[in-house]
């Protein structure tokens, strides 16, 4: 899940009234977020680097809040508070309206074809108007970087770049060019750079390296010119300083080149909905019934009601009058909003879903249990009344036996008295290509006796006990019988090692525990173990 | 306290006699009951480091009641010598006498006595001899003073026969140590099962009495079209990435998939339908054959719901408890591998009250009756809740599970009819286990470095309390 860093006194201003910190949680649990943790920089610093390195950093409280992961447009203070203020019927769910400009036309970016060889796709998007406080600011670049870490997918997928619309002039150029022909002067510099010179330059940067791969070794690099060849950026890299946002910008231009359109519209709403109340992307409207919610949901609302429970969720919504028609606005901050059920979700959010009665599922249904597992259970009761103690392994490490594992957690628990008698009946996997992922699990059962002797005929004992529980009979042929396994076997002692033959067909070993084993596993004692495959005995 | 005299001698024999006194020997020679020596013995041994007594068993014989009549009355065979007058007596008036069955024949067998039958009147029994020597009560005199040793084993088995002596076995003298209460017995030497096993079985037990039926779930590999793709989790989603999932080099690829329905999740995903605006991007087959260790057991709750779907619809409800493996970062209480428990119900008109209903009833079987629920997300559900309780310990309210409304981009594409609602939840195995058995580092409970004593000495599994 997404964190936000949110300074809780600037939230408390936005949102209009202070919370206790129990207060700010009920509300973040009814709403469908976590106040994962409350901190302050300076405790942050602290944790990470120690005390002395934290005495200057700031001390102001924060609120780090979860987000769900397909709410983009609750990734930063504005949107947060946006989504808020409406649930709690504080503010009117905004309604976004591109508007064109006062004077002249649009702006224009044109997308030459030599991008498809690298990063195909680009939008852009004017703000006109903002005024930057340093938080708003911050608040800004915080957004952008929070997008990249998530829906862009460490900006492989989309990458944001933002402008000084006053420092520039379109029509802006939108192309691909070999990074030789490519030079400027990018952010925070003072001279200069190849494209060529920068992809070595940012090796040694923290931030800029993990993004360098994304188009070093393409034949050409994205890069964006304004109508006078000044570089915006060079996406997804770095933007150039010339055009740097500082806290007097007043008009911003937004540009988001990507590998996926779609996700690219998205960013783009995000950025202008977020810090605008005006946006380039009318919204979408979607009709649905108001019975259909109540339906899914369980509750009995009027169509009204309905409407008013999703215009809190920022989803504006009317009864249209037609029967229990609802129309509701989608707005573009909402990308998460693909299916009815999406809208029906809000409207349970809105209701509470604790004020929903509980029902029960009518159907009458009768239980079966897997058979393998069935026999599993019946045996391991079974074989801890046999005097054999059950251990648990990981799968990841022994995948094709059992055997490793339990000779681990002998090694583990050496101090325990002896004899050690373990046993485990547990999944291994196997290639099958009859199967469609082309393995399979085969489920075993594995014990191993630890002790001063190798106690072969415990273990045989065992398996004795374990074949008359499942009813076998010993006898050659219509029963089961061991015999002489041959020397190939590297895990036993050689003329120690029979083969468990049940009605014919092999199912395992048992024998004693060859030395080297024994000391590759860190034992020090003889050991004696079997294992057998128990699918046969379903 | 024993009597002061009888103590006094019993030291003074003590220090007179160079390897001990016999304690039954000193009764018999002062004439006193056995326990007055032994309660002797006692209070000496009270006082101090005096005296030191060995218990040694032996046979111990007494006269039975019967017995002790005779020792006191002569054998009923001497008594009926000694009845017989010189003109001997009607045998008809003997037996008339108390003694007189039982005597008569053993007088005769010891050719004490005669009878002539020829007399008028009955038969009648005279003397055969002048005297006789009552060896029985003499025998009985002996035992009685403690003197058993004076007679034979044969003697004494014969006088046993006839009730007249009893053998009694020499516990009532000895001293036994008292018990100490207050250590624990001996173990019983017997196995165990591993506490996480024991806490499956009850989740086990109570989705079987809940009516659901176990999923297949022997499957730990699985391709990523069952594990994300059937569900709705688009490509590209970070889930999918190396640092969450584990991808397997052999088999790489899955190569096998329901053509049609691959069809329908694909277009789903990349153009909507059913409802759907999807998520608009180019689904890859490359990405959805790619084989991995799954991630959860919703793979395989997927693979029922198709096969479910190629049928008449019947309303069903499934559970599993497996292992699923995720590739994240590890501490005290995560690992790569865990045990998830899964339920999911499909039927006609499920609503998120029945969700919420049937997480009550479930919960309720593990003891807990506090639930609330928060709005969540998944990819693949849509409503999603979080499920939390009140812990009464903690005094705040707790996660104890994840749920949610399976999506229609999932369920329509396998062929489900459209007002079928699936609804699901889920919680691990593990934290259940950690918290009922109080551990606190979950390498302790699985894997080889499991606290082995902690399995030996794991209680049973009672859920609900």
């Amino acid at each position: 899940m997404p964190t936000v860093g949110i300074k809780r006194d600037l939230l408390f201003k936005a949102l209009g009234r202070t919370y206790t910190d129990e207060e700010f949680d009920e509300l973040c649990f009814e709403f469908g977020l976590e106040l994962d943790e409350i901190t302050s920089e300076k405790e942050i610093v602290s944790r990470e680097q120690g005390d002395t390195k934290a005495s200057d950093a700031s001390d102001v409280i924060l609120y780090k809040i979860d987000v769900p992961a397909n709410r983009y447009d609750l990734l930063c203070l504005e949107g947060l508070v946006r989504g808020l203020q409406v649930f709690k019927n504080k503010l009117e769910a905004p309604r976004y309206r591109r508007i064109s400009p006062v004077n002249g036309d649009p702006q224009k970016l044109i997308i030459t074809k030599e991008t498809a060889a690298v990063r195909p796709f680009a939008v852009a998007a004017v703000l006109r108007n903002i005024t930057f406080t340093q938080e708003r600011y911050d608040s800004f670049i915080e957004l952008q970087e929070k997008l990249h870490q998530n829906i862009c997918r460490k900006r492989s997928l989309v990458a944001i770049g933002t402008h000084d619309l006053d420092t520039i002039s379109g029509p802006f150029t939108y192309t691909a060019k070999p990074p030789g022909d490519i030079s400027f002067k990018p952010l925070n510099q003072t001279k200069e750079y190849t494209a060529t010179e920068l992809m070595s330059l940012y090796k040694t940067d923290s931030h800029l390296r993990h993004y360098l791969h994304i188009i070093e070794d393409k034949p050409v690099y994205p890069i964006i010119y304004d109508s006078n060849g000044i570089v915006l950026s060079m996406p997804p890299i770095i933007n150039g300083d010339h055009s740097k946002i500082t806290l007097q910008t007043k008009n911003v231009f937004i540009e988001c080149t990507a590998t996926d359109l779609t996700k690219a519209k998205i960013v783009l709403d995000m950025m202008v909905t977020m810090f605008s109340e005006y946006c380039s992307q009318p919204f979408t409207k979607e009709k649905l019934s108001g019975e259909f919610i109540n339906r899914k949901v369980g509750i009995n609302e009027s169509t009204e009601k309905i409407a008013q429970l999703l215009t809190r969720m920022c989803l504006l919504s009317r009864a249209t009058g037609v029967g229990d028609e609802i129309e509701v606005e989608i707005p573009p901050t909402r990308s998460d909003v693909i299916h009815a059920c999406d809208i029906m979700e809000d409207a349970a959010i809105a209701y509470g879903f604790n004020n929903i009665t509980r029902t029960t599922p009518r159907a009458y249904t009768v239980a079966n249990q897997f058979p393998l597992n069935k026999l599993t259970e019946l045996l391991r009761q079974d074989l801890a009344a046999a005097g054999f103690t059950e251990a648990l392994n990981f799968a990841l490490v022994a995948r094709t036996t059992l055997l490793p594992g339990l000779l681990k957690t002998i090694a583990a628990n050496r101090k325990m008295p002896l004899p050690l008698k373990l046993f485990e009946v547990s999944d291994v996997v196997l290639k099958d290509e009859t199967k469609d992922v082309g393995a399979r699990n085969s489920r075993r059962f594995c014990a191993v006796y630890y002790n001063k002797s190798p106690g072969f005929e415990v273990i045989h004992g065992l398996l004795d006990r374990t074949m008359q529980l499942l009813e076998v009979k010993s006898a050659r042929g219509e029963g089961y019988h061991i015999q002489a396994a041959d020397g190939k076997n590297s895990t036993f002692f050689p003329g120690r090692c029979a083969e468990i033959i049940v009605r014919g067909k092999t199912v395992g070993r048992l024998g004693v525990l060859h030395p080297d084993v024994i000391n590759r596993f860190e034992l020090t004692m003889p050991c004696s173990a079997m294992e057998i495959d128990i699918e046969p005995f379903l | 306290m024993a009597d002061s005299g009888v103590v006094e001698t019993l030291l003074q024999r003590i220090e007179k006699a160079d390897d001990g006194v016999d304690s039954l020997n000193v009764a018999a020679s002062l004439g006193v009951d056995h326990q007055v020596i032994v309660g002797a013995v006692k209070s000496l041994q009270a006082l101090g480091d005096i005296i030191s007594a060995d218990l040694r068993s032996s046979k111990h014989w007494e006269l039975t009641v019967e017995g002790s009549e005779i020792a006191e009355q002569g054998s009923h065979e001497a008594r009926v010598f000694s009845s017989i007058p010189l003109e001997g007596l009607a045998q008809s008036e003997l037996m008339k006498l108390s003694f007189g069955k039982i005597g008569f024949s053993k007088a005769m067998s010891n050719k004490w006595i005669r009878v002539d039958k020829t007399q008028e009147g009955g038969p009648r029994i005279f003397r055969a001899v002048e005297n006789i020597e009552d060896q029985v009560r003499e025998k009985l005199l002996q035992v009685q003073k403690g003197n058993f040793s004076q007679l034979d084993e044969k003697e004494k088995n014969e006088l046993k026969k006839r009730k007249l002596l009893s053998e009694v076995g020499s516990w009532k003298e000895k001293k036994f140590k008292p018990y100490n209460f207050e250590a624990m017995g001996v173990a019983p030497d017997c196995g165990h099962l591993h506490p996480l096993m024991k806490v499956r079985t009850q989740f086990r037990q109570i989705f079987l009495e809940m009516g659901f039926t176990e999923m297949p779930t022997n499957n730990f590999i699985e391709s990523s079209f069952w594990n994300f793709d059937s569900l709705f989790q688009p490509q590209q989603h970070p889930a999918r990435d190396q640092h969450d999932t584990f991808f397997l080099s052999d088999p790489a690829l899955a190569h096998e998939f329901p053509q049609d329905y691959l069809e329908r999740v694909k277009k789903v995903h990349s153009e909507g339908g059913f409802g759907s605006q999807g998520y608009k991007y180019d689904w890859k087959i490359e990405e959805a054959q790619k084989n991995i260790l799954r991630t959860h057991t919703t793979a395989v709750s997927a693979r029922m719901l198709y096969k479910l779907a190629q049928q008449k619809f019947t309303p069903v409800k499934y559970f599993s408890i497996d292992r699923v493996f995720r590739n994240e970062t590890l501490d005290a209480t995560h690992l790569a591998e865990f045990h998830q428990i899964e339920g999911v119900v499909a039927d006609y008109g499920l609503t998120l009250g029945d969700l919420m209903g049937i997480l009550h009833q479930f919960f309720t079987k593990l003891g807990i009756t506090k639930l609330r629920f928060k709005p969540a997300y998944n990819p693949y559900t849509e409503p999603s809740m979080e499920v939390f309780s009140y812990h009464e310990g903690l005094k705040k309210w707790v996660e104890v599970g994840n749920s949610g409304v399976f999506r229609p981009e999932m369920l329509l594409p396998m062929g489900l009819p459209e007002d079928v609602s699936v609804i699901a939840w889920g919680l691990s195995l593990e934290r259940p286990t950690m918290i009922k058995y109080g551990i606190n580092n979950i390498r302790e409970l699985v894997g080889h470095k499991v606290n082995l004593q902690m399995v030996y000495d794991g209680p049973i599994c009672r859920l609900d309390s």
